[in-house]
């Protein structure tokens, strides 16, 4: 059963088409992460599935509710956690979520029972008297999904909910992500920018340029690539890039300071490799097809550039508020 | 529907009440600008002419004149610029939050402008402290009075910034326009100056300045029972709170819309 229905979904902001009509669906219970790199369409494609943003033309329906017709249906039916912080640091834990239920209804007599509930699920059950100004990053993060859950929403979207955190709180927010959808049954939608975070995904749909280019489980999507892929390092990297395509026919993709290839069969293409270019490779190596690899071929670029302008992107903005801009 | 209303008028003005007690300088701020003042630029203005007194040379002390206008003065500033908090909420993420909530975005706007409404009212409470510096003895029936015409002022000028600061990217755009509403607003109230004895061009100004119908209210509250001062007054309270209605309603209309168009 389909619980997001997008269709022929069209956004344009003048002559620019920022999403160029997509289609795809979505099923109950599953993880559905949107892959791709900045400007792609990702964060369009979510606001208009939260009513957040009006479409040109096209049709999506969420929890069975029409976007363009029914937005409050669809608000109650979905919870938020965006990619900036949205709580109000002035109020404590539980201040928060008392607002939150207040705003979606939820009865006074359950609303206790909820907040105790989504505060021991975060674990900040303890903290829940404290101002939200004195919590740590992956504190808030942690307390905007406990919030988003409040109302028990069909479907959760998370817009790149671990960006800016540390290693341990990423994991950490991804085993309460898996363990909702799990116990409750309830629908993620995210964008992420982080390939190992994707692979947690049931599936995943990479868009680049407002087109979906790729749409499937992880591993199919690896396992479309075939082969494996094998990373070299050379002396002369455009000119070998030239040669290898010339000599064996497949192609190669120059990726910063590194060759990449797909081969068939790894262990018998590396000696050849070195035979035929015997003191101009430097290194090499091989591995089966990751996620990554996946992303370079559909849009032809690396995601790693992208995760670094986001990163400096996302500090830029930090200073800028400190600054009290 | 409507419970779901209510609950959202209510919890938006119980934050806007919270993260007011909070604000500890906030409190300093709206006792200290009025008693400044009253006590310096009212004494100072007083002593450095003849207050000529209203007609029939009833004998009011400028202070006493002046001090129902300052009360309105920190209304009108009290409020206007609590809209900008709707910038602090935009640049901190929270407006997020409350505008892709489940409910219709004008009981946002109304939910805010309840909450500066009882804020100002209880400015307009701790004020009256000031009134012996005026010479003024008031009765706890007179500030009763008080809090319900501040709460009315406080509620229509709020609802007015919220529309300006609803539509505002920058806390720089908001202050200059607020400004350049605020300042006029409060030159040509009455609040330091009588209407009666302005030329003619001014009190056409002061007509149309609906925080003078505001002053003018505050003035029928606070001299009910001081004879001599009654020459100052221009309307009776049920003709100045009318007008101010009508403000409130203006103001509403487009302070209600102000989140209508934004994601």
């Amino acid at each position: 059963m389909s619980i997001v229905i997008v269709d022929h979904l069209v956004k344009r902001y003048g002559d620019f088409e920022a999403v160029k009509g997509i289609s795809f669906q979505v099923d109950k219970g599953e993880v559905f992460g949107f892959l791709g790199p900045n400007g792609a369409g990702k964060s369009t494609t979510i606001k208009i599935l939260c009513t957040l943003l009006t479409m040109t033309s096209g049709k999506a329906l969420l929890n069975g509710f029409d976007v363009n017709r029914e937005p409050l249906k669809v608000r109650q039916s979905i919870g938020l956690v965006f990619q900036d912080y949205s709580l109000d640091d002035r109020l404590t834990a539980e201040e928060n979520l008392y607002f939150h239920g207040m705003l979606y209804n939820v009865p006074r007599a359950l609303l206790k029972e909820r907040m105790e509930q989504v505060l021991a699920m975060v674990e900040l059950t303890e903290r829940r008297k404290d101002l939200v100004r004195n919590f740590s990053g992956g504190m808030k993060r942690r307390l905007e999904i406990a919030r988003g859950l409040l109302h028990h929403p069909q479907v959760l979207f998370l817009d790149e909910p671990t960006i800016g955190l540390d290693p341990q709180t990423r994991n950490a927010i991804w085993e309460h992500v898996l363990r909702l959808r799990d116990e409750l049954g309830i629908t993620v939608f995210m964008t992420t920018h982080y390939m190992e975070e994707a692979e947690h995904c049931d599936r995943i749909a990479i868009i680049d340029h407002g087109e979906i280019v790729a749409l499937d489980a992880p591993k199919a999507l690896k396992e479309d690539i075939g082969g494996d892929m094998v990373t070299v390092t050379t002396t002369n990297n455009p000119q070998l890039a030239e040669e290898i395509r010339q000599r064996y026919g497949i192609p190669v993709i120059e990726d910063g300071t590194v060759l990449r290839m797909e081969v068939e069969d790894g262990a018998s293409f590396v000696p050849r490799l070195a035979v035929d270019f015997t003191g101009m490779i430097t290194s090499v190596s091989v591995h089966e097809p990751t996620l990554d690899d996946v992303f370079l071929k559909t849009t032809g670029r690396a995601i790693r550039d992208e995760l670094l302008d986001e990163k400096e992107r996302f500090r830029q903005r930090r200073l800028g508020r400190r600054r009290g801009r | 529907m409507l419970e779901s209303v209510l609950k959202t008028i209510y919890v938006i003005w119980y934050r806007e009440l919270i993260r007011f007690f909070r604000e500890k300088s906030q409190w300093a701020g709206m006792i200290m600008q009025p008693t400044l003042y009253l006590t310096f630029v009212g004494t100072g203005i007083a002593s450095a002419m003849t207050f000529r007194q209203a007609p029939g040379g009833a004998p009011v002390n400028y202070l006493t004149f002046i001090y129902p206008g300052i009360i309105g003065m920190s209304v009108l500033f009290t409020s206007m610029f609590s809209g900008i908090s709707i910038i602090w909420d935009r640049e901190f993420g929270f407006l997020k939050e409350i505008l892709v909530a489940p409910v219709p975005r004008w009981a946002i706007s109304v939910g805010k402008a309840l909450g500066i409404g009882t804020i100002v009212s209880l400015q307009g409470m701790i004020l009256l402290i000031l009134s012996p510096l005026a010479g003024l003895s008031l009765t706890l029936w007179t500030g009763l009075k008080v809090l319900p015409i501040c709460a009315l002022v406080g509620f229509a000028i709020g609802l007015l910034g919220i529309s300006i600061a609803g539509r505002m990217e920058s806390m720089q755009g908001f202050q200059l326009i607020s400004n350049f509403l605020t300042m006029p607003m409060f030159f040509l109230s009455g609040a330091m100056f009588p209407l009666h004895s302005a030329p003619q061009w001014l009190q056409v100004l002061m007509v149309i300045d609906p925080l003078t119908y505001g002053v003018d209210a505050l003035r029928n509250a606070i001299y009910a029972g001081i004879p001599e001062a009654q020459a100052m007054l221009q309307h009776s309270i049920a003709y100045d709170l009318s007008i101010v209605s009508l403000f409130a309603i203006v103001t509403a209309a487009t302070g209600m819309t102000a989140f209508n168009r934004q994601g």
